[in-house]
């Protein structure tokens, strides 16, 4: 056995080695005292986070379920004054509002969903960019547009706010579209070129039945975001202190009370504003968590 | 269909532009910059309401930014493994609440609480900054960037969780093996891997926050002069349009689209440069920026 003639004290990679270690030594206890301030530091920015958020959800539940009653969802919004008012009108226009909206972005924006999932140009990118853009673009402007384009022609009316909030919708649904259909896998695909199939009939049999999970999720969404602009429908459906089911005449909208209510000095109509908004709360929590819900049990069906 | 859409976001953009050019032709371009709104003067000065937009904005993100990011690291990397599913539902499912909502929240009940308490001691604290002159209103600016603070953090937080949940393991792993603390790994390792999907995701919320109109019109106190005090009563671009739409006719309403016309291209140049950011971390994985910083 032989022995190598080797001086450690003089190999420079380990000189350096030795001062690195005695340099990390030394600023162990520094360097953990900061990391036990920093990590505090973002823990305490956590709970003061969460402190407004579940204020805002506190406060809506204990405001608003007192003034759930008979009449608040059975009655039309009264004035100041006159007892026993509620918010049936305005449950009747977010409803026929929210439907028309979504009956009329559904399909077109799956369709741009599906188109865009199976080209990959230019064209394409440029579309999937302003679909991207348009989600985030003041819905106010977007109620400017319902003004413009149809209550500048035909009046104030629940058809103008569901055009306004159908937009707003749109670009929800075809990026949600057009993600669940890229998560398609390609040998389903695959497998039905192989059998002959064209490629409509492989996009209506394969391709949209399996992303059906992904697509009620987006979809639901979509509806969730569209029930809570305010913005567009002030400009756009005007508001109606009476019944109305006619969508082509000025309709209520739950919104609309919240934000017109909200401001009023009488105490009795910023109940109806409470209650009003634990109403919209609850529909929107329950469209979110249910698409969650219906996705994960539609995946699980899958297989 | 597609053509349907794009047709639709031209019709959008340019019905816009062209309602607003009445305004544009009878007041000229500087009507955009003048300090005076006075309809029944002819005066359709919109400097106040951009002044407005940008302070609240900004007083938004002051808050935002931080704070935004702590939760986003905390959410990410710090809480334990069985709470993160939870607490991350818990933090979307908060995006998605009505901003009337908040709105509502904000004038009644923390309106009354910023004009008794926090109002009173900002202003005998931080008084000689000259930032807090004037009487206390409740309603303000001051409120209105608290209540987007509020607005903006779920979709701060949820955006920047996800790009920094993404930063690869063995560098973490890595960094914790070289005999890093742990602040050391998220400030050197986690955070800089990310950096460009949190700017995206604060531009984001900045886009947000820019164009709030009812939760804004709420609480900002509705002033259509400039305000010499982050208490004072202001009004944004937003909160402008739909307080003044309902009797507007003739130039007031095409000043009004003009108005709208300047949101909508900020709105579109913060969603534009949001987007790029957000989709750049996407595909780089979050990893390459990594090496630079």
């Amino acid at each position: 056995m032989t022995t190598l003639s080797f001086d450690a004290s003089s190999d420079p990679i380990l000189v350096r080695r030795e001062r690195i270690q005695s340099v990390a030594a030394a600023s162990l206890g520094r360097r953990k005292i900061y990391s036990k301030i920093a990590v505090g530091v973002c823990w305490a920015f956590l709970v003061v986070a969460i402190i407004p958020l579940v204020a805002v959800i506190v406060y809506v539940v204990i405001k608003g379920l007192p003034a759930w009653s008979t009449d608040f969802f059975t009655h039309p919004t009264y004035p100041e004054g006159i007892p026993g008012g509620g918010v049936w009108n305005a449950i009747v226009g977010t409803a026929e509002i929210g439907f028309i909206g979504t009956a009329v972005a559904v399909p077109l924006g799956l369709l741009c969903g599906l188109f865009l999932a199976e080209s990959d140009g230019r064209a394409a990118a440029a579309v999937r960019f302003t679909a991207d853009v348009m989600t985030g673009v003041p819905s106010i402007t977007i109620g400017i547009f319902g003004y413009i384009a149809i209550v500048k022609n035909f009046g104030y009316s629940g058809l103008a706010g569901a055009f306004s909030i159908g937009i707003i919708m749109l670009p929800v649904i075809i990026r949600a579209g057009e993600t669940a259909i890229r998560g398609v896998p390609g040998h389903l695909n695959e497998a039905a070129l192989a059998l002959g199939a064209r490629r409509a009939t492989i996009a209506r049999k394969v391709v949209v039945p399996a992303a059906m999970p992904g697509i009620i999720t987006g979809v639901l969404l979509a509806v969730a975001r569209g029930l809570g602009e305010t913005a567009p429908l002030l400009l756009t459906i005007f508001g109606n202190q009476y019944m109305q089911w006619n969508p082509t005449k000025p309709m209520n909208a739950l919104p609309l009370v919240i934000f017109e209510n909200s401001s009023q000095p009488y105490a009795d109509l910023v109940q109806i504003a409470w209650g009003a908004a634990l109403l919209l709360m609850v529909v929107v929590l329950i469209l979110s968590v249910g698409s969650r819900v219906l996705a994960a049990v539609l995946q699980k069906e899958r297989r | 269909m597609v053509a349907i859409f794009v047709a639709l976001v031209a019709w959008y953009v340019i019905s816009i532009a062209v309602q607003s050019k009445p305004a544009f032709s009878t007041l000229g371009f500087s009507w955009i910059v003048g300090k005076v709104w006075a309809p029944n003067q002819g005066k359709y000065g919109l400097l106040p309401f951009i002044l407005g937009t940008i302070e609240t904005t900004a007083i938004a993100l002051v808050l935002a930014i931080p704070i935004g990011l702590g939760t986003a690291v905390a959410l990410a990397h710090l809480v334990p493994d069985r709470m993160r599913p939870p607490l991350s539902t818990a933090v979307e499912l908060l995006a998605a609440v009505p901003s009337v909502v908040y709105g509502l929240w904000g004038l009644v009940v923390l309106a009354p609480v910023f004009r008794e308490h926090v109002e009173p001691f900002l202003s005998s604290a931080l008084g000689w900054t000259g930032l807090f002159n004037g009487p206390d209103n409740g309603v303000g600016l001051l409120l209105a960037g608290v209540i987007l603070f509020i607005m903006v953090l779920p979709t701060m937080v949820a955006i920047s969780r996800d790009v920094l949940a993404v930063v690869p393991k063995e560098q973490v792993e890595g960094a914790m093996a070289l005999g890093a603390t742990r602040w050391q790994v998220l400030r050197k390792v986690v955070i800089p891997g990310a950096r460009t999907g949190i700017l995206g995701g604060f531009t984001l919320a900045m886009g947000r926050a820019l164009g709030e109109t009812v939760a804004v019109a709420l609480v900002i106190g509705n002033s259509p002069f400039i305000a010499h005090s982050i208490k004072a009563p202001a009004a944004t671009l937003a909160s402008l349009i739909v307080n003044n739409f309902g009797e507007a006719s003739g130039t007031e309403l095409s000043a009004l689209f003009g108005a709208g016309l300047v949101l909508l291209l900020i709105g579109i140049a913060v969603n534009a440069m949001a987007r790029v950011l957000v989709h750049s971390t996407a595909r780089a994985g979050g990893a390459s920026s990594v090496a630079v910083a």
